[in-house]
């Protein structure tokens, strides 16, 4: 029999997973990219990966603390925006996405390739940075918390500053999206060339946007590997388009969409896998083996996804009356 | 049809009218202003001056390079050689953005509206040096709020005399084609600009709206702003034109006050070109109308 208790109780420690936080904050990043400014960032992934690595080579090469190697991670992304902004935000959208995937690709195989394998770990990755974050942890040490949300002093410490980080980094975009700067950048979105008319350097704001966007990336990256290894198979192009199914299950040009869309991506995602596993397990499903279920469970996301899609189009939070004049 | 005659600006030139002459007093200078696509040059401007204060029409048939010379004009594309000042100042080579700052402000032939911003924030997207526009004060609402308070007054003033205020709250997306060539117009504005450069605004705009659009042309002037238009609606041309350019092929081929202009060679020539002596039915129906228009109005000005 299934035990459902657990299952639901699994994927219910999706709400609160640094994951799930990750997810979010990237996905903010995507949302103040793709949603508010209109730029195709194909390369998320690769703005996690600069954050990621930039944390763990700093804090493990050069024993910088815990601030000064999430300063690193924040300053890389800053030079992988420009590097990626200089040459294609003067021209069209489009180029942008061809761009930022490839350099999120090349960021990724710099980081497997074994000739830096002293900084980097080449494809086992790096672990054992924790040690400075851990030790500002302020909660003491025990074990905390109510039913499947029960962890350890440093599960709750990841948890509660990748959390904070969403809820920073949204209070950020709400704030900068109900402001005149939200403005032209909404107006980029919708036509350049007349903002440009109206007087408004579109560079230099597609750039800010860019720039804000990838850092909140780079933060995610950090949040991600805070309670696990740095595998550089993690940054693939797919966990981009992960983000993508996220922000779009949100809605794209919302600030609440992103962090639900997350949340909501992961805890289906968990209870999916947790349901397909054991009903393999018990012989529901007889045709298939674990192996086969362990896929599935993308099968079924995609398909919720899909449905969403159909039927409500805008995202969760998404504005319907939005959709009533896409061309 | 226009039913109130607007009192027409004269003595703008200082010589003959002819292609180039020179103006009393210029807000644009051109020169030797090239720009080809191509094996097609399709601007090709020896000299050309637009007078400040006056309302300029800037016609020709189709292909004759006037949006090309916009572009050039307000930085939205380069040319292959030529220099120009506005106001004084040169700003060949200077980029779009900057060129709008500096009080040359420009609409669209095919209007570019921004579908989902709404019509408020369309108008206040138009206000100048903006700090809220800065990423760094945009976090802090204290540093703008009196600011955007005092460009919200004037949006609705505005938009008010735009008659556009009821949609205030809409999707810019959600107006007729009409009214997004008003909402262009009054966004473009917003930015105080001492040139308003518009590109075929009567285009697509349904006929009860033409005289609207007409007075806010007219008022324009009246509050001491240069127009520059290209348009294809003869009537309108006459009717608000204090000085008419005509370009055909990429040259200006005349110049002069629109009554006068309409009767020099150049300009039937521009229009008819080298079907000149074949049949009138062959031709594009809409300069045979542009041509007959003319012919009408001439003789209605005869009667009157």
């Amino acid at each position: 029999m299934i035990d459902w208790i657990q299952l639901l109780g699994n994927a219910a420690q999706q709400i609160l997973s640094p994951v799930t936080a990750a997810y979010a904050l990237a996905a903010l990043g995507l949302a103040i990219h793709f949603g508010y400014t209109g730029l195709l960032n194909f390369g998320q992934a690769g703005f996690m990966a600069l954050g990621a690595y930039g944390y763990a080579i700093s804090t493990l090469t050069f024993g910088f603390p815990w601030w000064a190697a999430i300063l690193v991670g924040i300053g890389v992304s800053i030079i992988f925006a420009l590097i990626l902004g200089v040459p294609t935000l003067r021209l069209r959208a489009d180029y942008l996405a061809i761009v930022t995937i490839a350099a999120a690709e090349i960021a990724r195989l710099m980081f497997t390739t074994n000739t830096f394998v002293e900084y980097t770990g080449s494809a086992n990755g790096l672990q054992g940075y924790k040690g400075s974050f851990e030790d500002v942890n302020p909660i003491p040490a025990g074990t905390y918390g109510v039913g499947p949300f029960t962890y350890n002093e440093y599960d709750w410490w990841v948890r509660i500053f990748g959390w904070g980080l969403v809820i920073v980094a949204a209070l950020i975009t709400w704030r900068l999206m109900k402001s005149p700067w939200g403005r032209v950048i909404k107006g980029i979105r919708e036509d350049e060339d007349a903002v440009r008319a109206l007087g408004k350097n579109v560079y230099f704001y597609k750039m800010q946007a860019l720039i804000l966007g990838g850092v909140f990336g780079s933060l995610a990256g950090m949040v991600f590997v805070l309670p696990r290894a740095v595998v550089p198979s993690n940054f693939q192009p797919t966990l981009t388009f992960f983000i993508y199914a996220i922000l779009l299950l949100g809605g794209a040009a919302t600030v609440l969409g992103p962090i639900i869309g997350a949340i909501v991506f992961w805890v289906s995602l968990s209870f999916f896998s947790g349901f397909v596993a054991r009903a393999v397990e018990v012989g529901w499903l007889p045709f298939m083996s674990t192996v086969q279920a362990g896929q599935l469970q993308f099968i079924l996301v995609g398909v919720v996804i899909m449905l969403l899609v159909i039927f409500r189009p805008q995202g969760i939070f998404g504005n319907k009356k939005e959709l009533a004049f896409v061309k | 049809m226009p039913s109130s005659t607007p009192q027409k600006t004269t003595g703008l030139h200082v010589g003959e009218p002819a292609p180039g002459v020179k103006k009393v007093d210029p807000i644009i200078v051109a020169d030797h202003i090239k720009r080809s696509f191509g094996g097609l040059t399709a601007v090709d401007v020896a000299h050309l001056e637009i007078p400040r204060g006056a309302i300029t029409a800037l016609i020709g048939p189709n292909g004759a390079g006037k949006t090309t010379l916009f572009n050039l004009l307000t930085g939205f594309d380069k040319p292959d050689t030529g220099d120009w000042a506005f106001d004084g100042k040169k700003i060949a080579g200077v980029p779009a953005f900057k060129v709008a700052r500096g009080g040359q402000v420009r609409t669209f032939q095919l209007t570019k509206a921004l579908g989902l911003l709404t019509v408020l924030d369309n108008m206040k997207l138009g206000a100048k040096g903006q700090s809220g526009e800065s990423l760094a004060k945009a976090l802090f609402p204290w540093i703008w709020r009196k600011e955007e308070q005092e460009i919200e007054a004037r949006a609705l003033d505005l938009l008010q005399r735009f008659k556009l205020d009821a949609k205030k709250d809409d999707y810019a997306a959600s107006l007729s084609g009409g009214q997004r060539k008003l909402l262009e117009m009054a966004r473009a504005l917003m930015s105080q600009p001492q040139l308003v450069m518009l590109d075929e605004p009567m285009a697509g705009v349904n006929p009860a709206l033409t005289q609207s659009l007409l007075d806010h042309i007219l008022d324009l002037k009246k509050e001491g702003m240069t127009v520059l238009f290209v348009e294809h609606d003869m009537h309108m041309v006459r009717h608000i034109a204090d000085w008419v350019v005509v370009m055909a092929e990429g040259k200006v081929v005349a110049e002069g006050d629109p009554h006068e202009v309409m009767k020099d060679p150049a300009v039937i020539d521009a229009y008819l070109g080298s079907h000149h002596d074949e049949d009138l039915g062959e031709l594009d129906p809409s300069i045979t109308e542009a041509v007959k228009e003319l012919a009408d109005d001439d003789a209605d000005d005869v009667k009157h």
